[in-house]
């Protein structure tokens, strides 16, 4: 057992957290979520699981119908990467990473210099400035990445941002990412329905059945980080992925006898 | 480089071929200038008329501009009221509707009884232009990512902040789209507005000239005004489309060029 120490403080708590929307489709009931500081936590379910409505409640985009979300330690500052990049077309790539420092009246001498390091970070600097119909799909996700890490965010939601990605940018970006938490200690909770994704990249999962949405497994991922190419073909990573696709298939099946 | 050659040189072969074939008839079945004029004689016209015409070109595209501004103005702000308030869209749209719908030469006499004359004119290029601006602003605001949107919500961006860095921008193209038919639109309303006056008597802008050199039967002189006419309708189509390529040219798929 040699995974990183997380602080075991929690920032973010959902407590019988149900989703009815207008149109009657019950997205989430019964869901249960608490998200301790530092750590990497993975939603993994098929599509229709209600795991982006669960990040979405997280984030405050979205009320939950019923529970409650509690932030024991105080309010923390959101960042969201949505499945696109959802850069806006008509500005650079740092004109869109100085957003949020923007809408929040940032001097111009602060945001410049959390531009150029958020840039730094995503390895986009020499991009600043292209528009993003200038950038392929990895790039833009990593300009996307480099918007919501400019704010120093405490917790960092992610949307299966990888999904639309070809294998060898999602690879780059999974082993970008995973460099970043370590480096910058963030808490991230990542939503994707890739198994293989899900367990090279997290500390913890937890599986998700559909309709309604809720969490039938946890599991726990103590691989040591560092994790790099290494660990992707290691007999250990494929008997984790072995485990949590069992898991992903017991949460279907359960549906199915429902 | 072809293709652009191509696509310059063709139209000119087709007027050149027009022309010819216009002048050869007039000569050939001897018809006379009051019935059609050959291109010639409208063309000295042009030069022997063209004080007076270039004064009335000049009165006809001042109206015509300033039924665009004005109609630039009302669409963009209508559209952007609209954008904020729900009960004003509900209340207000329908009417804007009825007014682009109801033909403007039927209005026009009206308004020329209730306004003095250029203001009429005025609002008639202001009547026909200020809708397409609207409907596309609004289309243009509306449409906006909903993604966008939620991550401007997530900063907390204010109304003014979420309408001036995501919603006008986002509506830029459309905008522009709904400018660019206003331009000759309004051009269309002030003629009708000249024309419908000129019945009463009145003006000196182009339109009249061209229903004051019906009376009198000056044809070469209709024709001269008329092209006059639609030189200033290209032109303003032109400028338009120009500057709408300016504005959109870094980032909007329509204005970049396909590689093949």
């Amino acid at each position: 057992m040699s995974a990183p120490a997380a602080t075991t403080a929690t920032i973010v708590s959902l407590r019988h957290v149900g989703k009815t929307f207008d149109s009657g489709t019950t997205a989430l009931a019964g869901f249960d979520l608490d998200v301790r500081g530092g750590e990497f936590v993975s939603l993994l379910g098929p599509s229709g699981c209600g795991k982006s409505t669960a990040l979405r409640i997280v984030a405050g985009l979205s009320a939950p119908s019923a529970g409650t979300v509690a932030w024991p330690q105080g309010a923390a500052r959101i960042a969201f990467v949505f499945q696109e990049p959802t850069l806006m077309p008509w500005a650079t790539v740092s004109a869109n990473v100085a957003l949020p420092l923007r809408l929040a009246h940032a001097d111009s001498r602060t945001t410049d210099n959390a531009v150029a390091q958020s840039l730094a970070r995503v390895g986009l600097t020499d991009f600043s400035g292209a528009y993003p119909r200038e950038l392929s799909g990895g790039m833009k996700m990593r300009a996307s990445i480099a918007r919501a890490l400019v704010t120093e965010p405490d917790l960092l939601l992610m949307d299966e941002p990888f999904a639309a990605l070809d294998e060898i940018s999602r690879f780059k970006l999974n082993n970008d990412l995973l460099s970043l938490w370590q480096s910058l200690r963030r808490t991230v909770v990542f939503v994707t329905h890739s198994v293989f994704e899900s367990v090279y990249l997290s500390q913890r999962i937890l599986v998700m059945s559909p309709r309604p949405g809720r969490v039938v497994a946890e599991i726990t991922i103590p691989a040591a980080y560092p994790r790099d190419e290494e660990f992707r073909t290691s007999a250990e990573y494929a008997g984790y992925c072995r485990q949590v696709a069992q898991a992903l298939a017991a949460a279907m099946a359960g549906e199915r006898a429902a | 480089m072809n293709e652009r050659l191509l696509r310059l040189a063709l139209p000119v072969l087709v007027l050149v071929i027009a022309i010819v074939l216009w002048g050869a008839v007039v000569r050939i079945e001897a018809i006379p200038p009051y019935v059609l004029p050959s291109p010639g004689l409208v063309a000295s016209t042009l030069v022997s008329d063209g004080p007076l015409l270039m004064h009335s070109l000049w009165v006809t595209l001042v109206t015509t501009l300033e039924g665009f501004a004005l109609a630039a103005i009302g669409g963009i702000g209508l559209a952007v009221l609209f954008s904020q308030s729900r009960a004003v869209e509900y209340s207000l749209y329908p009417y804007a509707v009825i007014l682009q719908v109801t033909p403007v030469v039927a209005v026009a006499p009206l308004l020329l009884i209730y306004l003095p004359q250029p203001l009429a004119v005025l609002a008639c290029a202001w009547i026909v232009a200020f809708f397409p601006v609207l409907a596309n602003t609004t289309l243009g605001l509306n449409s906006v990512d909903h993604n966008l949107l939620a991550l401007f919500e997530l900063y907390k961006a204010s109304r003014w902040q979420i309408l001036w860095r995501l919603k006008l921008p986002a509506a830029l193209p459309q905008m522009l789209t709904g400018l660019r038919i206003a331009g000759g639109l309004s051009l269309i309303g002030a003629v009708v507005a000249e024309i419908a006056a000129g019945s009463a008597g009145a003006g000196s802008g182009l339109a009249y000239r061209i229903a004051e050199s019906g009376y009198r039967l000056n044809i070469p002189r209709m024709f001269a005004a008329l092209l006059l006419l639609s030189i200033a309708g290209v032109c303003i189509y032109f400028v338009l489309s120009f500057l709408s390529h300016l504005m959109l040219r870094r980032w909007h798929e329509s204005a970049i060029a396909r590689e093949h």
